[in-house]
């Protein structure tokens, strides 16, 4: 068990530094020079830009700025932001929370409504239940996120007016972002939980059950969705990864304070250590997320342990 | 054009499920075909669907309900119907270019992932890797701000961001396939590497590639349509699909048709390729 957890974690690290590089060249490929739009409008002397330069580390040679970055990074200090001059890790401290929150409220919707739909459509296997269920998860996940989140502002704000369109103060607002992204992942964990519940349905002890005589209400309700929870706890948990990183699209929709935004604002900027930030971030969250949901998976399943 | 859209979703979707009965889904699968054939057309040869010019400006028709005019028209008085068929190219070339970028980058990485095995693969896996952490539109999105919101990179920012998922099926396909007498047969003949990995195991490897490539297409108009919304979309006179369904936000409240038939679009044609990845797969499975 301990050495299940040494392995994933050593394994991530590597693929950690990876990511650090990918984001690091393709930030120093950026076209625009950050001092320029710093000091755009100012008349600016040579020497203000040299200092500029400096103070952020502009100066030194590129394989260098690289080091820096990791070293300040494995403290948790990502730089100061060209145009708030705040340290990053403050910045997103202070934008991190409104995003996970979002992302986990998706993740709640999406894993309510997959299970639901999903343990419904393999018990109604190929009759009308079924049918409509399937064909709403094609239609959900060939829908874009941000469209879906145009109609519900379209319904909800504007003609019913339940709920804001805008903002991201209370639970109120909450609720139509939360629906946004929770569908987009909604329709994968449909087909899932469809899938195991399918595959649970068809085990031995079903019809062992079936056998003794059970109803099958009593069958499928305190046996077959107890089996087929694991395996929806594992995708949705995957799928937390993603959901953050579409919480970014969600978040532009609707106009929600977030790393999103943040990020946006920082690529408009063109204020790199906080699109560094921002991104590194992120895909620390979903390096995590995975390397915990195998391990859970691993306490869970005793069978995964051997295998592993 | 979003009539017959309408029309496809309606007459479509209920019956492809129904898969045992072969008419119905062929009637399905023929309605796809259709829609993906009229934005095709629509994306060469734009003029063919509308006339007159699409992009000049009318300050006496300004956000016209459809009905008016066909399907309504913008805040510069364009129709919403013209802009979409104009728009068909911006959204079609970025798909499917980008999903080319990837089948033909993953799909080499992943033949030689797959034949060398080892620690070529091993190293292949682990940049793979890298690329897999950054998740849903993350790496196309850092791609495109870094080299700039023009189609070429999009088209490179949404290709590599489509090539691991190309390159783990074309690892796992040329594993099965490596082994088989006839590959063995080739070597022990003493062909060179190349000929044995491009005419005996690539041709026997490269269907799930082909399937996953037409089911791409839709992600990657999906995830150019986005980025295209974050504003990171190369800038056209004539707004592409992601353009327009951005454009028509302010005005949601005042005339929903601008980003509601440019989203109807892009999920028809999401719908209409994932239709015919579908199509596709039987038919090679079957063959």
């Amino acid at each position: 068990m301990g050495f299940l957890i040494i392995k994933r974690v050593g394994l991530g690290i590597p693929t950690l530094i990876g990511v650090t590089l990918v984001l690091f060249i393709t930030l120093r490929m950026l076209p625009g020079d950050p001092v320029s739009v710093l000091l755009a409008g100012a008349p600016a002397t040579p020497q203000a830009e040299a200092t500029l330069r400096q103070q952020f580390g502009l100066d030194q040679p590129i394989g260098l700025q690289y080091l820096n970055f990791i070293g300040h990074a494995a403290g948790l200090d990502l730089g100061l932001s060209y145009t708030t001059r705040q340290p990053v890790t403050t910045m997103i401290g202070q934008q991190i929370l409104p995003t996970l929150e979002l992302a986990l409220a998706a993740a709640f919707v999406s894993a309510v409504l997959g299970m639901v739909l999903g343990s419904l459509s393999a018990i109604y296997r190929n009759r009308w239940p079924d049918a409509v269920i399937r064909v709403l998860s094609l239609l959900n996940t060939s829908m874009p996120s941000f469209w879906v989140g145009l109609l519900l502002i379209m319904m909800f704000s504007f003609t019913l007016k339940i709920f804001p369109a805008t903002g991201s103060s209370g639970v109120q607002s909450l609720v139509l972002p939360a629906f946004t992204l929770g569908l987009s992942a909604a329709g994968t964990v449909t087909r899932l939980v469809r899938n195991s519940v399918i595959e649970v349905l068809g085990e031995n002890f079903v019809t062992a059950l079936h056998a003794k005589g059970l109803r099958p209400r009593v069958i499928v309700f305190k046996h077959v969705l107890r089996n087929a929870v694991i395996p929806t706890v594992t995708i949705v948990g995957l799928q937390l990864g993603a959901l953050i990183a579409g919480a970014v699209i969600v978040e532009a929709v609707f106009a929600r304070q977030g790393l999103g935004q943040m990020l946006v604002q920082a690529i408009a900027g063109k204020d790199y250590p906080v699109v560094q930030g921002v991104v590194l971030v992120i895909a620390v969250i979903y390096i995590v997320i995975n390397i915990v949901v195998d391990v859970s998976y691993a306490v869970i399943d005793p069978r995964v342990r051997t295998v592993a | 054009m979003s009539a017959s859209a309408d029309a496809a979703l309606v007459g479509t979707l209920p019956l492809r499920t129904r898969r045992r009965r072969m008419s119905a889904a062929s009637v399905v699968t023929a309605l796809a075909c259709v829609w993906i054939l009229l934005v095709v057309l629509a994306s060469l040869v734009p003029g063919l669907l509308v006339r007159g010019d699409i992009g000049a400006l009318h300050a006496s028709r300004v956000l016209q309900h459809p009905g008016v005019t066909l399907l309504g028209t913008d805040q510069y008085g364009r129709s919403v119907a013209g802009l979409l068929v104009f728009g068909a190219r911006g959204a079609m070339i970025i798909g499917v270019a980008a999903t080319f970028l990837a089948l033909v980058l993953g799909g080499l990485i992943g033949l030689i992932a797959g034949y060398y095995g080892g620690v070529t693969d091993m190293i292949i896996g682990r940049v793979l890797d890298v690329l897999l952490c950054f998740p849903g539109v993350l790496l196309a999105l850092i791609i495109t701000v870094a080299l700039g919101p023009t189609t070429g990179n999009l088209i490179l920012g949404v290709g590599i961001s489509a090539t691991p998922s190309f390159a783990r099926v074309m690892r796992g396909q040329v594993m099965s396939v490596r082994g088989r007498l006839y590959v063995h047969a080739a070597r022990s003949v003493g062909f060179r590497p190349s000929r044995l990995l491009f005419r005996h195991v690539m041709p026997n490897a490269i269907t799930p590639v082909v399937v996953l490539a037409t089911v791409s297409i839709g992600t990657a108009i999906v995830a150019s349509a986005s980025l295209s919304f974050l504003g990171l979309g190369p800038k056209h006179d004539i707004p592409d699909w992601g353009q327009l369904l951005a454009e028509g936000q302010p005005y949601l409240g005042t005339a929903w048709w601008m980003s509601t038939f440019a989203g109807l679009v892009i999920t028809c044609t999401v719908i209409a390729v994932s239709l015919l990845g579908d199509w596709i797969r039987d038919r090679m499975d079957r063959g």
